[in-house]
């Protein structure tokens, strides 16, 4: 039963996706439908013709019969008045039977009438049988008592039948009583024809359908095929080979359909390239600032350096400026890396460089990196591995990922769980599954409101705008954060409730390639698990 | 020293710098010149800004090291993959990017000329590789084969410790003289060299071997 069902589904994605198959078939169904009802009415006229010809024929013919049984019965009568009854019917039925001609038009059935059954002798010509007679017809002609015809099947002693017509007349034999005189014209010959109708009607229909599919087939080929290498040519445009055009044929609808469709992809193709040009241009502008920029910079951040290590020999207010256009300068250096970094993203020319990376060593160094920082701001810093696992030595942490990039993601998630930690412990978790790897950065800090959540990977957003940075982030930290996520096909996320802190949970696919399904870390903290609803989490994904 | 750049601010200031920290610095600010430069002062180290008006910092690179293995630590203003991967492969040994501390660019330099303590006289093979530490040279058989100080450095390190997988980490530590970690892409480009000068097949490594997220480690002695 499957391969039928099998069959079925095959047939019906053909059906669904081929016009051309749709449209063929549906004009041999209709075509075939047509042809069918208008072959029945044709059938039915001629038999109608064929059957009424007939009939008139019988009726006519049986009443010359009749005519002439009486004639001939009345002149036996006439003639010998001793001939017995069997010998008086055997003349009438031969006489009547002359008439039929050779072979025989029709038979003659000579039945006793209902005074005389039982002692009239009964005679029939062609070894024609009594049967071949409806009782219906014989009550008719004894009751009307005069001539009455009805549709028969004519029956032979031999067991042969045909259909045909049955005319009666009451007849009465002088000298022996009433008779009912009985005609049976066979329809062989009308049923012969209409046989021969039948299977013509039916041979020339069948013919005029295919024909008609065919007619269909190549009509809708005409059409669907410049529809299909329409949208063939659509396909691989869109698939990035811009010059791909439909040649223009004619000046039907199909090629203005052409026309117009070169059209659009002409205007796209320029689109495009504009679009491209100016991507080039913006790079191309983001490398000269970038150089221009940070050249006298270098001179600048020297000279200042400079000054600072010499500021003991200054007066006061001057050794402050040294103190100050040294942190500032520091401050302005690492917002122009992250605006140049964001603008490249925003240019569209950030790319991976793919090492394999292991977490654990990544944010070991990390910590230690950060371990100043969170020393200033009197911090701890906890690294655990995902508490589910029963053995963390099992866990493999290798991603193949661009190891700057993941580094800069992460110290950007340190650096603020760390500006908003509120000196509470900061954790960091790291989770693995066959297909992902994950890191939770969670801080007990002041939290993050609804708005907040929502907003807190928008670029120079502060939670606070009254709160003075600590850490002299740029503002920019978790925007880049979340752009170096995206192109890993990672998910960003994070959660947060006022008074409880924020969780940002980083999930990485072990191959970039892959895309994501679920993280082996969850996004809520286990201990605020209760508290939180489903709703106080934001992903960024 | 010899420092090519062509912003005159920047090159002054460090010609300042440069001196109070008792190197001697010359300075060439057009590129055309950088490589008469070279071959007139016979500098132990140069200083080069990859972005030069005339030739380009990346060919000069390519030119110096093409007669002389002596250390080059570029400037760059861009920390792009491209770029420093470029440079590097140029022959750079090292890169610095601007804008950058005084005090970083001095440990860079010096970390690249430390080579002040003569090494005690020490022969090592690896593969069919022999190596002089004390005479700077590498051997395949009577064949001698020519490594910048940094290469040679390099495939020492691993071949003192034939059993041991260095990080990229450890490596920047030992070789360039790193404390913090800092970029592997030196690393990588430089095993890249070093393999495509002395590995029969560079495709197929039998002396340096990559250890799939680990590091890398010296094939047999």
């Amino acid at each position: 039963m499957t391969w039928i069902r099998a069959l079925g589904r095959r047939l019906r994605s053909w059906w669904r996706g081929s016009l051309l198959v749709r449209v063929t078939s549906t004009t041999l169904v209709l075509s075939l439908l047509v042809v069918g009802v208008l072959g029945l009415m044709l059938m039915s006229r001629i038999a109608t013709g064929l059957i009424e010809a007939a009939e008139r024929n019988a009726v006519s013919e049986a009443r010359a019969g009749l005519t002439d049984a009486q004639r001939v019965s009345s002149a036996v009568e006439a003639g010998t008045a001793s001939s017995s009854p069997a010998r008086v019917v055997d003349t009438l039925v031969a006489a009547l039977a002359a008439r039929a001609g050779n072979p025989p038009q029709y038979e003659v059935l000579l039945l006793s009438g209902p005074d005389t059954e039982g002692f009239a002798p009964e005679r029939g010509t062609n070894l024609v049988a009594t049967a071949s007679i409806p009782l219906d017809l014989r009550q008719n002609i004894s009751d009307a008592g005069r001539l009455a015809w009805t549709f028969t099947e004519i029956r032979y002693l031999d067991g042969a039948s045909v259909p045909g017509i049955a005319v009666g007349a009451p007849l009465t034999v002088p000298g022996i009583g009433s008779y009912e005189l009985y005609y049976l014209f066979p329809l062989t010959d009308q049923v012969g024809t209409l046989d021969l109708v039948r299977s013509g009607v039916v041979a020339v229909g069948a013919l005029l359908a295919i024909l008609l599919a065919l007619i269909a087939w190549i009509v809708t080929r005409q059409v669907v095929t410049p529809v299909r290498i329409a949208a063939e040519v659509a396909e691989r445009f869109s698939h990035g080979h811009l010059t791909e055009r439909i040649a223009v044929r004619g000046e039907d609808d199909l090629a203005r359909l052409a026309t117009s469709f070169n059209e659009m992809a002409g205007s796209l193709e320029l689109q495009i390239h504009q679009l491209e040009d100016l991507s080039r241009v913006q790079q191309r502008f983001v490398a000269d600032v970038s150089h221009e920029l940070r050249t006298p910079l270098t001179t600048i951040r020297m000279a200042a350096d400079l000054l600072f290590e010499n500021r003991s020999d200054f007066d006061a207010a001057t050794s402050r400026s040294a103190e100050l256009l040294q942190t500032q300068l520091d401050r302005f250096e690492s917002l122009l890396t992250d605006l140049l970094e964001i603008s490249r993203y925003d240019a569209g020319a950030a790319v991976l460089d793919l090492d394999s990376v292991n977490l654990f060593g990544l944010i070991d160094r990390l910590v230690l990196a950060t371990a100043p920082l969170a020393e200033r701001c009197q911090t701890p810093l906890i690294v655990e591995y995902d508490p589910s696992l029963d053995n963390p030595m099992d866990l493999d942490a290798t991603v193949l990922a661009d190891p700057r990039r993941l580094d800069r993601v992460l110290r950007n998630l340190l650096d603020n769980a760390i500006e908003h930690g509120e000196r509470q412990p900061i954790l960091i978790t790291i989770g693995a599954s066959t297909h992902a790897v994950a890191i939770t950065v969670r801080d007990h800090g002041v939290g993050l409101s609804e708005e907040s959540r929502q907003h807190v990977f928008a670029r120079f957003w502060r939670a606070d705008p009254a709160r003075a940075r600590t850490t002299g982030g740029t503002g920019l930290g978790l925007a880049i954060a979340l752009e170096d996520t995206r192109l890993h096909g990672g998910w960003l996320e994070v959660w947060g409730a006022p008074g409880q802190g924020a969780n940002f949970r980083l999930t990485l696919p072990r191959d970039p390639e892959n895309a994501l399904t679920a993280s082996p870390l969850p996004l809520v903290p286990e201990d605020t698990q209760r508290l939180a609803a489903s709703s106080d989490s934001v992903g960024i994904r | 020293m010899l420092v090519v750049d062509d912003d005159l601010a920047l090159a002054e200031m460090l010609g300042i710098v440069l001196r109070s920290e008792g190197f001697e610095p010359t300075f060439c600010s057009d590129g055309s010149l950088a490589l008469q430069a070279f071959r007139t002062a016979r500098p132990d180290i140069v200083l080069l800004d990859l972005m030069l008006p005339g030739v380009d910092g990346i060919d000069i690179c390519r030119m110096i090291r093409a007669e002389s293995g002596t250390p080059i630590v570029m400037l760059t203003a861009r920390n792009d993959t491209v770029d420093v991967v470029v440079g590097l492969e140029s022959g750079a040994d090292d890169y610095i990017v601007k804008p950058f501390k005084p005090k970083e660019l001095v440990a860079r330099l010096r970390a690249r000329m430390r080579r002040t303590d003569e090494p005690a006289a020490e022969l090592l093979t690896i593969c069919d590789l022999s190596i002089d530490v004390a005479g700077h040279s590498v051997k395949r058989g009577d064949e001698l084969l020519s490594l910048t100080p940094l290469e040679f450095d390099l495939l020492v390190c691993l071949a003192r410790k034939p059993w041991q997988v260095f990080s990229r980490e450890a490596l920047l530590q030992d070789v360039w003289g790193y404390r913090h970690a800092a970029d592997t892409r030196l690393v990588n480009v430089h095993v890249q060299r070093l393999r495509a000068k002395i590995e029969h097949d560079p495709e197929k490594p039998e002396i340096v071997l990559t250890i799939r997220g680990v590091g890398y480690k010296a094939g047999p002695p």
